[in-house]
């Protein structure tokens, strides 16, 4: 009898219930594992014993046990250290300008009494449908804007994308619009309806942008291939390709009997763990910015 | 409040716009941009002749439509047991395991690919040579690197593209499945006659519009993964890693830029194209 009042309150069982769980299960376990062995690779060989992933390669499990990647690692600190300034410092004023220019796009395009809004709104988009291309954007930023070696190389061409602003503006809808009517009714200007009206009610859809943003900027190494060549403006990403590249040119040169001059080939264990560095704050932010980005791509794939 | 925006897309986005003169002309850096010599629509016709065109265009466009299927379908076979498996620790789990690869960057992507596929010491290589096989060099084997590409695109993608899926399915009502559950449809058939019917359009509609962006390719996977490795060329590059190396390597700006034309050009029709077509079926989904 308790049994059974138990199972009421409960949902009805399903048949196949069994068999869909035990495949569910299998699926889902095979595909994480698969996501997952990359990650684990990078980590296990980071700690292994160089001579040992030399003369048998990289395995799932350490087979010697070796922090000397990391040491290694700290004695090349210098460059290391200037590229997470480098990095911080594009991200930070990337992802803080991007916001500001980010929300006050979208709070023009939420306000109802702008008549242009369409118009902007295509104008916009319409950046995303067509472009000139690589080339052009480059001879621009190199040859008229003079921005080779410059930061803002990297912070510029990630500043503002479409899709940003739609999400924010998207965001901003889903506010009563009858806060900015009763704002307007009191006197504040359109200034002070975005600063004390809209921006403290959106500070979620701001802090899912931002971070979008700001993950563009952290893992940006494209921008830097085509705008930087003085070291000491490698960004994080860049550094770690130019270590990797690097390495395989000296191979093949090595391997065609061209010996090169200070010929230095990064251990693979370094590249690992150099990797790893690089990576670090993201792998560390995760489990505490997961949510936003669930919530960003949500609200984002709700039509613009 | 508007015009830093519509400043910096005048700037960035449609100036360079006029660039696309560059793909008529014989481009000279030391001329510049208004002085090098006119060519008319010869680029073209040579990126016709040659055969690099029509190779760079099915690479771009079949690995688009491996990438586009692929990833939708075990997108949606992501979400529809995510969303119904009990056990949300698991569940849990498992859906920050497969979003993890979204956060990295696309060159740690290479390196995982290295560390896997590599000849000297790659896990693959290390297996095969354990069980006393021969080894295999994938970096002199092109026809081992469509599966690779694609395999690493699905990877990256498959968290966003579940949380799009999974948010579809969790706005279906439950009623829904508890009336199918009392008149007795197993789980399978209620996946099958509920679930799916119901994340269907959403599946139409991405598949839809990323049909219209097919002939933009993935640069920094290709590049990453491949880089310049002449060998794999043939079937490894698309329009955008062309581009690239006719700007960083060949200098050849001509020719690249006429590929990049070529490819906004029809790239921006297909897109107006299939919007006229969805628009037909329903207004609301329309993109503009």
């Amino acid at each position: 009898m308790v049994d059974m009042k138990k199972d009421k309150n409960h949902v009805l069982p399903d048949s196949g219930s069994t068999s869909f769980a035990v495949v569910g299960y299998t699926v889902m376990t095979i595909i994480s594992v698969v996501s997952f062995i990359p990650f684990w690779l990078m980590f296990t060989a980071s700690i292994s014993d160089e001579m040992s992933v030399l003369t048998e390669g990289f395995s799932l499990f350490p087979r010697k046990f070796s922090l000397d990647a990391y040491r290694s690692i700290f004695r090349g600190f210098e460059q290391l250290l200037r590229s997470y300034m480098v990095t911080f410092f594009v991200t930070g004023v990337g992802t803080l300008i991007s916001m500001l220019l980010t929300s006050m796009t979208g709070y023009v395009l939420m306000r109802q009494d702008f008549k242009a809004r369409n118009r902007v709104s295509f104008f916009i988009y319409f950046t995303s449908l067509f472009s000139g291309g690589v080339i052009p954007t480059y001879i621009l930023y190199v040859k008229y804007l003079q921005l080779k070696n410059s930061l803002w190389a990297l912070i510029l061409p990630c500043l503002l994308s479409p899709w940003n602003i739609f999400l924010m503006r998207n965001y901003m809808r889903s506010i009563p619009y009858s806060l900015v009517d009763a704002a307007t009714i009191d006197g504040a200007s359109d200034w002070k309806t975005y600063t004390k009206v809209i921006m403290p009610l959106c500070k979620a859809g701001l802090a899912t942008v931002g971070l979008f943003v700001a993950l563009t900027y952290w893992n940006d190494w494209y921008h830097a291939s085509l705008y930087i060549t003085n070291e000491d403006l490698y960004p994080l990403q860049y550094l770690l390709y130019r270590m990797l590249s690097n390495a395989e040119y000296m191979k093949q040169a090595a391997a065609a009997g061209v010996f090169l001059e200070n010929m230095v080939l990064p251990s693979e264990t370094l590249k690992m763990a150099t990797a790893i560095v690089v990576t670090g704050p993201i792998i560390l932010l995760y489990p505490f910015v997961q949510k936003y980005f669930v919530k960003g791509i949500m609200i984002g794939s709700v039509k613009g | 409040m508007l015009s830093p925006v519509l400043a910096y897309f005048i700037v960035f986005s449609y100036i360079p716009m006029i660039g696309i003169w560059l793909a008529f002309t014989r481009f000279d850096f030391r001329l510049g941009f208004f002085k090098s010599p006119f060519v008319g629509f010869k680029n073209f016709e040579y990126l016709f002749k040659s055969g690099i065109l029509s190779r760079l265009l099915r690479n771009t466009v079949l690995y688009n439509l491996a990438f586009l299927f692929g990833g939708n379908i075990v997108q949606m076979v992501c979400a529809v047991f995510l969303s119904d498996l009990k056990n949300k620790k698991f569940v849990k789990i498992s859906q920050n395991v497969i979003f993890l690869s979204y956060f990295i960057s696309w060159v740690l992507v290479g390196l995982f690919a290295y560390a896997l596929f590599n000849v000297d010491n790659g896990v693959v290589n290390s297996i095969l040579r354990s069980w006393g096989l021969k080894e295999y060099n994938f970096y002199l084997k092109p026809n081992s690197w469509p599966p690779i590409i694609i395999f690493f695109q699905i990877w990256k993608g498959l968290g966003y593209g579940s949380v799009i899926y999974l948010s579809v399915i969790s706005g279906i009502e439950q009623e829904v499945y508890e009336s199918a559950r009392i008149d007795g449809a197993t789980k399978w058939q209620q996946v099958r006659h509920i679930t799916l019917p119901m994340i269907r359009p959403t599946f139409i509609l991405l598949i839809m519009f990323n049909l219209g962006s097919i002939l933009k390719g993935q640069f920094q996977l290709f590049y990453q993964l491949v880089g310049n490795n002449g060998i794999l060329f043939n079937v490894t590059d698309i329009i955008d890693t062309y581009v690239y190396r006719s700007l960083t390597v060949n200098f050849d700006i001509g020719m690249g830029s006429a590929a990049g034309v070529f490819q906004s050009v029809f790239g921006c029709i297909l897109v107006l194209s299939v919007n006229t077509i969805v628009r037909r079926v329903s207004d609301d989904l329309a993109l503009f």
